[in-house]
């Protein structure tokens, strides 16, 4: 009741409180996100180039603005049939028309230069540091870092906001629509290149704080780079219509120190390492069981339930599916199925992950099927399709 | 004169080649359309009234916002202006009709079929066109709705529409102009709308060419917009795009023109510059065809093209400017009197300023990696489209309708469903810029917290905004109904031009004889 009281009053306070946003700095930053009203320079030089260019433009504008409308409504409000005026006859003038064509491009040709010079900036590519492949997917975001040596690793980045949370059953938390279950991570001070492409239809990857918006278009490699000068946590969002889910694939980018983004990367490493290891390892049914439930909860759990019984999705239990072929079930789970909400989780899971979590389809929820799927099956099965 | 009125019936509005019929039929169907595009609007509105999802699936959602698009650019703003021409042009050029009277009926008829097919998609299964009003591919093609054929259907069908209503237009304006009716005496709305036919005619089969493409993608295995096949996705945003920024001009020009009318009317004086208006005109139009691309500066071009549609862009706003200098310096000095129309076009003008000003902030291609796509661009193109075509629409009609129907209709009515929509459509659309340049990207059915409060003002600005539609409909139809009669050939005392020299209401056929222009 007293929180609605205290947005009421804010909605009408509003403007003032615009004007209050406008000039707030510090311990106002909370209020100030809240009812921000302007572009932020972010956290490159390029950013803040953007940032005192739009602000020049737009003081420029206000200008323009004030005499413009000061004419206007000193005419409206001076030239008027009820203050006894009489209307002149002037209807032309050469000079005047030459002036006000003239002087309007003077204004645009002091604009283009800042432009031009920003947008060279822009399409600098020389010396960046470190390549990231960035790949927009119906409805997530995938990163691969390019290395050297071909050890390239890569990961999805999925929204993590709970349905609970969209559909209005739970509180939405601070970084609501804006959260992911793995960040892309990159190294503070450094020139970052991103390689920018989709899968399906066209996104665009758009960090405000990073100055960096580009199209990310099914076949071909659009180039974007950013070099972020202060650590922190970026987020944006897909800025290009791509279906359903549009709004709901956010992007978020951890700038670390160095040696923070160098462990990382080492870690990441050892945990493709890891995963490398085990594709030859034959695994038990418990050992399997164990490992898929938490993936099965996580991928699966949300379109066909926890307990397999269906929802969005078929259910697994008893399904033709998880008591068929390991093979057809293989291609459901690679593949997905084209026109449906069952998306292909081939480039998603991994092989490891993949197997487990299709052993605990085939036995959980009394299939009982008995087989355990092996990374090894996978790796057959994706390759001989 | 042997009195040759309409038909009586049905069959009057069915076959009629009657420029006033026709123009009539126009006007109340773009009506509809108008109201049925602001309903969609007041869905996008509700849902986003608070975060979180309340209303709608984000499914439907995206079918709101492409069928509010289509339906508002195609089926209520072109159609008034087409309206508004077949009523005016004859009248205003001392014509007796338009030169192509049958074409003229079916360039019409065509309309409503058009658009209640496009409206049915809604209850197909799959749902209606959800690819927005731009429909990207692949987006609008392989991983389109089955609808999207009913879609490139209609699109075929509204611009046969178009390109027969230009070219009418075309024809009437150069042949059937009175006697000593030279060009550069012709009314400024007669000058805007025979350039916007021009690049209708030159645009529309554009537009044609993209839609069919993306039917030999979708049905016939082509790979026009599919780079797994060879072919290329931004090609269809260059194509639609060389469509679309022209099409902008094709919807404010008529806009301008009405404009050019009335503010000399209330300002008692005639328009200042009239030669430049032409010329800026004309320029406008040229330059509508070599900046397309700065719809896609994030797109991935290179420098050079970059740098051209950035300058290319940013020259559009001398022309512009001309026009706004021009329509101050017609106020300046003038003896004025502030009747509805004329509130409507002051608004018009301050409000395509600001929406005229942000249009050169976007032309900036390293600002507009900022704005693209985000709230900003919705902000700036509903104050130019809102504020600017529809703004200057309802100007037209208050301005018009005296003469169209006899009577008069009702100012305080009037001048409160101006003050209401002014206040509505700025309380909806300027907190968008805060939203913009916030980082909120547009065409989302949901959004993250910090944009609340925004979003909460804007929803609320929508609602005034559309119930002040209601108040326009119910003060329209209570003139033509109860109205109180007027027969003064000039309804407004400082009105020049031909329309305001026949009676009052206009007959059913004027300038049987055509008049001498001095």
């Amino acid at each position: 009741m007293h929180l609605q009281a205290k947005r009421l009053l804010k909605l009408t306070l509003s403007p003032v409180l615009l004007l209050l946003g406008l000039l707030s700095t510090g311990a106002w930053a909370e209020e100030a996100q809240r009812w921000q009203v302007n572009m932020a320079p972010g956290v490159t030089e390029v950013g803040a180039q953007i940032y005192d260019l739009h602000m020049t433009v737009f003081w420029i504008c206000v200008a323009i603005g004030v005499v413009v409308f000061g004419v206007m409504f000193y005419s409206v409000f001076t030239h008027r049939k009820s203050l006894g005026v009489k209307p002149a006859d002037f209807h032309e003038s050469t000079t005047v028309e030459i002036a006000w064509t003239i002087v309007p491009f003077i204004i645009l040709i002091v604009m283009a230069f800042p432009a031009t010079r920003t947008l060279l900036e822009i399409y600098d590519f020389e010396d960046t540091e470190l390549d990231i492949l960035v790949t927009g997917y119906q409805w997530k975001w995938k990163y691969e870092y390019i290395d050297e040596n071909g050890e390239n690793i890569s990961f999805f980045s999925n929204l993590r906001t709970a349905k609970s949370e969209i559909y209005n059953e739970d509180n939405k938390g601070e970084y609501y629509l804006l959260d992911v279950d793995e960040p892309v991570v990159i190294p503070v001070n450094t020139k970052v290149r991103f390689l920018v492409t989709a899968n399906d239809v066209i996104h665009a990857w758009w960090v405000p704080a990073l100055a960096v918006k580009k199209d990310a278009i099914p076949g071909f490699i659009n180039e974007a780079w950013t070099k972020a000068l202060k650590t922190g946590v970026y987020r944006g969002q897909c800025a290009e219509l791509c279906g359903r889910d549009h709004g709901y694939m956010p992007v978020v980018v951890n700038v670390v120190e160095q040696e923070e983004y160098d462990a990382w990367l080492a870690g990441k490493k050892a945990q493709a390492a890891e995963i490398k290891a085990l594709m030859d390892k034959q695994f038990t049914l418990d050992e399997q069981m164990a490992a898929g439930k938490p993936i099965y909860d996580q991928y699966c759990a949300a379109c066909h339930g926890l307990n397999g019984e269906g929802g969005v999705g078929s259910a697994i239990a008893g399904s033709p599916v998880a008591t068929g072929t390991v093979a057809g079930h293989l291609d459901i789970g690679v593949n997905g199925v084209p026109g449906t909400a069952m998306q292909a989780f081939g480039a998603q899971l991994n092989d490891v992950d993949m197997a487990a979590v299709i052993t605990y389809q085939r036995n959980a929820f009394g299939n009982n099927m008995g087989d355990t799927v092996q990374p090894i099956d996978v790796y057959n099965f994706k390759q001989g399709q | 004169m042997g009195a040759h009125g309409p038909a009586k019936g049905l069959m009057r509005w069915v076959t009629t080649t009657n420029h006033k019929d026709i123009g009539t039929m126009y006007l109340w169907f773009s009506f509809a359309m108008f109201i049925l595009g602001g309903a969609f609007a007041m869905i996008i509105r509700a849902e986003l009234f608070q975060p979180g999802l309340q209303i709608v699936e984000p499914e439907f959602f995206n079918q709101m916002t492409t069928m509010h698009g289509l339906v508002m650019v195609f089926g209520a703003i072109m159609p008034s202006f087409v309206g508004l021409a077949n009523w005016m042009i004859p009248m205003m050029i001392g014509a007796p009709d338009m030169a192509l009277p049958r074409m003229n009926n079916l360039s019409f008829w065509i309309l409503p079929p058009t658009f209640a097919l496009l409206a049915s998609t809604l209850f197909m299964e799959g749902g209606a066109p959800n690819f927005g009003w731009t429909f990207y591919a692949p987006l609008s093609t392989t991983y389109a709705p089955d609808t999207v054929t009913f879609f490139i259907f209609g699109v075929h069908l509204m611009g046969a529409s178009s390109i027969m209503g230009s070219i009418n237009i075309i024809a009437t304006v150069v042949n059937m102009r009175a006697p000593g009716m030279t060009y550069m005496k012709m009314p400024m709305f007669v000058w805007t709308w025979l350039i916007t036919a021009f690049l209708l005619v030159a645009v529309m089969p554009v537009l044609a060419g993209a839609v069919t493409m993306m039917l030999m993608d979708v049905h016939f295995g082509t790979s026009f917009f599919s780079a797994a096949g060879g072919g290329d996705p931004v090609l269809f945003q260059h194509i639609f795009w060389f469509f679309g920024h022209p099409e902008v001009y094709i919807i404010i020009l008529p806009a301008f023109g009405v404009v050019s009318q009335i503010i000399p009317t209330f300002s008692r004086k005639p328009l200042f510059g009239y030669d430049s208006m032409v010329y800026a005109t004309a320029s406008i139009a040229f330059l509508s065809f070599i900046v397309w691309a700065h719809h896609m500066y994030t797109v991935g071009m290179p420098i050079a093209g970059e740098l051209f549609f950035m300058y290319a862009t940013m020259l559009i706003a001398v022309p512009t400017g001309v026009k706004v200098f021009n329509w101050i310096t017609t106020m300046w000095k003038g003896a004025m009197t502030f009747e509805t129309p004329m509130l409507f076009c002051i608004g018009f003008v301050f409000l395509f300023t600001v929406g005229g000003f942000t249009g050169v902030m976007l032309s900036l291609a390293p600002a507009d990696f900022q704005y693209h796509d985000s709230y900003f661009v919705v902000a700036h193109f509903h104050y130019v489209m809102v504020a600017g075509a529809v703004f200057s629409m309802s100007a037209a009609v208050y301005y018009w309708l005296p003469k169209w129907c006899g009577k008069m209709y009702d100012e305080t009515m009037g001048k409160a469903h101006f003050w209401i929509s002014f206040i509505g459509f700025n309380l909806t659309f300027f907190p968008q810029h805060f939203l913009g340049l916030a980082g909120m990207p547009r065409r989302i059915p949901d959004y993250a917290l910090q944009f609340t409060d925004f979003n909460t003002m804007s929803s609320i600005g929508a609602f005034i905004y559309g119930a002040s539609q209601i108040l326009f409909l119910f003060n329209v139809i209570r003139t033509i109904v109860a109205g109180k009669p007027t027969s003064e050939e000039k309804t407004w005392d400082g009105a020049e031009g031909l329309e305001w020299t026949v009676p009052t209401p206009a007959p059913y056929h004027t300038f049987t004889t055509p008049p001498d222009v001095k």
